[in-house]
């Protein structure tokens, strides 16, 4: 017994001299990142990526905790990261982490919360806690117009008539986000090909890749002659390589796994939020509430283009994207779409986040639905027409 | 027999099975086998981040323990809540597997659990007094939870169905519950609020002290009920012999149905204590696959709830430790899987030089005397 209590106090001793060395640097500044999963998911590699980058250029220390739930797990790993590593700032990525996160701001006034695809900061009162988004339909648009394009190519070589012109997209949720990200996407395509038609099917699941996969085949089987997905898995790409048909990805190029469909990507580069949000701390500036970059300043970024676009889809890509940095091309131009067969002049939008989903703000200005200028996170609900729901449980 | 001369052809490792070990000889053979594991996972880590071997040491124990010598002590509570979580389910499967019932739907009766605290919270946050409320919420989600245990054991005591795989499909089925429950109420965001309705009131300094000391409470019922009742002896017969619990008049499928109805229901604490007093929120990753973590407490801890106490700690300890090892080194996270694993890896490996002892070919002298 008493050789047993002698190892147990040695191996104390050791483990409390070894937490002595060390951890005694200068006041120079932490960040902290909570991320949901690990560098093995698309949605998360597209954070931690960005993190190393900005931390690396502003020259401050990045500390991380990956795989962390959207539970307590959120509120745990930012008390650590600020007790424990002594962290200046924290940023989550997850929308789940934010009721999580408002709990520790709460306790932790002079700490600076910073969080991606939120929706509460600008109600919540804490001078603390930021949200942070990107204007990412202009991604979406653009990635629309090279897909309208390929659409356009395929009529005119007879593969398809005009009205066969179908889309398929596989979303995740009804949700606002999904719901802007998808009809973006489709009015880019109509603007270059005004007879194009979409199908869109959920899965329930940000992360599902046999539900996308499946979904994407349910589409293709429907007539739908080009695919893209708000989805963060390769299932969709996939289905697509195998059946031939054209994609647009998401969060990143899959050109490498869908050499013969691969389109276009779009994504949101963190990288000037994250040195954004850094600057401000450095020179004890607040941070805006609500922060939603753009393509001006390099936040809603594009991949190259793959091989099988359609011809002349640069020259039509970079001249979109001059109008819509100078603002000649608006994306939610109600002149652009109807509902109802009507054009709509009103619309009151979900911004301030309960339960219920109460909308409660007008977001329609000057025939152009603003979005995430109420707030960073979108909240563009609107059913348009051209674009069918195929099943609603989610 | 003279003939006994003829020559044996011993091979040259012996493996005897032994019954002679004392008690702490075989819990000196495991410690030493999680210090080596430990002293495996240093090096390991030292290897593989390139830290020095000490170094990996204290980074494991920042990671758990946060500044605790300069007087923070939020870390220090969070590594109590997690043990005790831990432990809770750990307690839950304890008497099943005593009874040899392999109960491997932990998860799926604490996440069930949870669901029923979740549900009242919301459903009657606001049209009941909270003093009706919080008793309604325990009360419903104890019940929720043996429910869940229960429904396999009837399936096992009537049609001798599979428990394990019954169990583990219960889990799957409890989850898209959840997921499905998650989707009505919170809609495409995939989030419910928090719901302070019906919460567990904080006590003390902090908001996980109540749930340590519920556990605390829980794992010195459990050790009574386990060692002293009828019924927790009932358990051991039918666990060591069904045949035998038969033959001395144990009615074999009540105690079956009873203890997992009861392993469900101490699920369901956990389940509780995850949702109302802690999360205050509920989603299909609640509970975080931990049931399962549970099954390797209580088997290393031989279902002594006091043991039990100690490897949830260390489990604890481990994995906190290493996922800080892995994050300051941007390693992948299932560093921290691997770093348990290994020490868990040895620990049952151990159990074999407990059961039996490795013994070299005599020298022939000795065989000839």
């Amino acid at each position: 017994m008493k050789r047993i209590l002698a190892v147990l106090l040695a191996v104390l001793m050791l483990f409390t001299m070894a937490s002595c060395g060390g951890n005694n640097e200068a006041d120079e500044l932490k960040v902290g990142f909570i991320f949901l999963h690990d560098e093995n998911s698309t949605y998360d590699k597209n954070f931690i990526d960005a993190a190393v980058e900005a931390c690396e250029n502003m020259g401050v220390t990045m500390v991380q905790k990956t795989q962390i739930p959207e539970s307590n797990a959120c509120y745990d790993a930012a008390v650590e990261l600020i007790e424990s590593d002594g962290c200046d700032i924290i940023f989550a990525d997850s929308f789940g982490h934010e009721n999580f996160l408002l709990k520790a701001a709460a306790e932790y006034p002079d700490v600076q919360f910073c969080h991606a695809t939120g929706t509460q900061a600008h109600t919540a009162g804490l001078d603390n806690f930021h949200n942070a988004f990107a204007h990412i339909y202009q991604g979406r648009y653009l990635a629309g117009v090279v897909a309208g394009m390929k659409l356009n190519e395929m009529i005119e070589a007879g593969t398809i008539t005009a009205d066969k012109a179908k889309m398929g997209y596989v979303g995740a949720f009804t949700f606002a986000e999904v719901m802007s990200g998808y009809t973006s996407f489709y009015l880019g395509a109509k603007s270059v090909c005004p007879s194009v038609t979409m199908d869109v099917k959920f899965t329930g699941s940000w992360y599902d890749e046999q539900l996308e996969k499946e979904a994407a085949q349910a589409l293709i089987a429907g007539g739908c002659v080009l695919i893209s997905q708000h989805a963060d898995s390769m299932g969709a790409p996939t289905a697509c390589e195998t059946a031939g048909v054209p994609n647009v990805s998401y969060n990143g190029s899959t050109a490498a796994a869908c050499p013969e469909t691969f389109l276009i990507s779009s994504r949101i580069n963190w990288v000037p939020y994250f040195e954004y949000m850094i600057t401000q701390v450095k020179n004890g500036a607040a941070i805006d509430v609500d922060w939603a970059g753009d393509l001006e300043n390099g936040s809603v970024a594009l991949t190259d283009l793959g091989t099988a676009v359609a011809a002349g889809t640069a020259e039509k890509l970079a001249e979109v994207e001059a109008g819509l940095k100078d603002g000649t091309v608006k994306v939610f131009d109600t002149a652009t779409f109807t509902v109802n067969g009507e054009k709509i002049d009103s619309y009151t939008a979900d911004v301030d986040t309960d339960d219920k989903f109460t909308p409660d703000t007008e977001a329609v200005a000057n025939g152009i639905f603003e979005e995430s200028k109420h707030r960073s996170a979108p909240y563009f609900d609107v059913r348009i027409d051209g674009i069918t729901l195929l099943d609603e449980k989610y | 027999m003279s003939q006994n001369t003829k020559k044996h052809h011993e091979p040259l490792i012996h493996i005897v099975k032994r019954d002679d070990m004392v008690w702490w000889q075989a819990w000196g053979i495991r410690l030493a086998a999680i210090v080596l594991g430990v002293l495996l996972i240093g090096i390991v880590s030292a290897v593989l981040t390139g830290e020095s071997f000490f170094e990996v040491y204290g980074i494991m124990f920042r990671g758990v323990f946060g500044r605790i010598f300069e007087g923070k002590t939020s870390m220090l509570w969070k590594f109590g809540q997690d043990t005790v979580i831990l432990l809770c389910l750990g307690l839950a499967v304890a008497p099943a597997f005593k009874m040899k019932f392999w109960n491997c739907g932990a998860e799926g009766q604490a996440l069930i659990g949870g669901l029923a605290a979740m549900f009242c919270m919301i459903q009657f946050g606001g049209k009941l007094p909270e003093w009706m409320l919080v008793p309604l919420v325990i009360v419903s989600s104890i019940i929720a939870g043996a429910i869940w245990g229960l429904i396999p054991a009837i399936f096992k005591a009537r049609w001798n169905t599979n428990e394990t795989l019954f169990t583990l499909m219960m889990n799957y089925v409890a989850t898209q519950i959840i997921a499905y429950y998650v989707y009505i109420v919170g809609g495409g965001s995939n989030v419910i609020n928090p719901v302070e309705t019906g919460a567990l009131p904080v006590i003390g300094k902090s908001q996980y002290l109540l749930n340590i000391l519920i556990v605390a409470a829980l794992t010195v019922a459990m050790h009574v009920y386990l060692k002293y009742s009828k019924q927790g002896y009932e358990i051991t017969v039918v666990g060591e012999s069904q045949n035998t619990a038969r033959y001395i008049g144990i009615n074999v499928k009540k105690v079956v149905l009873r203890t997992m109805m009861l392993s469900g229901a101490v699920c369901g604490i956990a389940g509780m204590l995850l949702v109302a007093g802690t999360d205050h929120s509920i989603n299909k990753d609640t509970v975080g696959g931990q049931g399962f973590t549970a099954i390797m407490v209580a088997w290393l801890g031989q279902f002594n709830p006091f043991v039990m106490v100690l490897m949830s700690a260390l489990i604890i300890f481990l994995r906190t430790g290493a996922a800080k090892v892995a994050d300051s080194n941007m390693l992948n996270s299932s560093f921290a899987d691997i770093s348990v694993g290994l020490v868990i890896l040895m620990l049952v490996g151990c159990e074999f030089f407990i059961q039996y002892s490795v013994r070299l070919r005599r020298a022939k002298k000795g065989v000839e005397a």
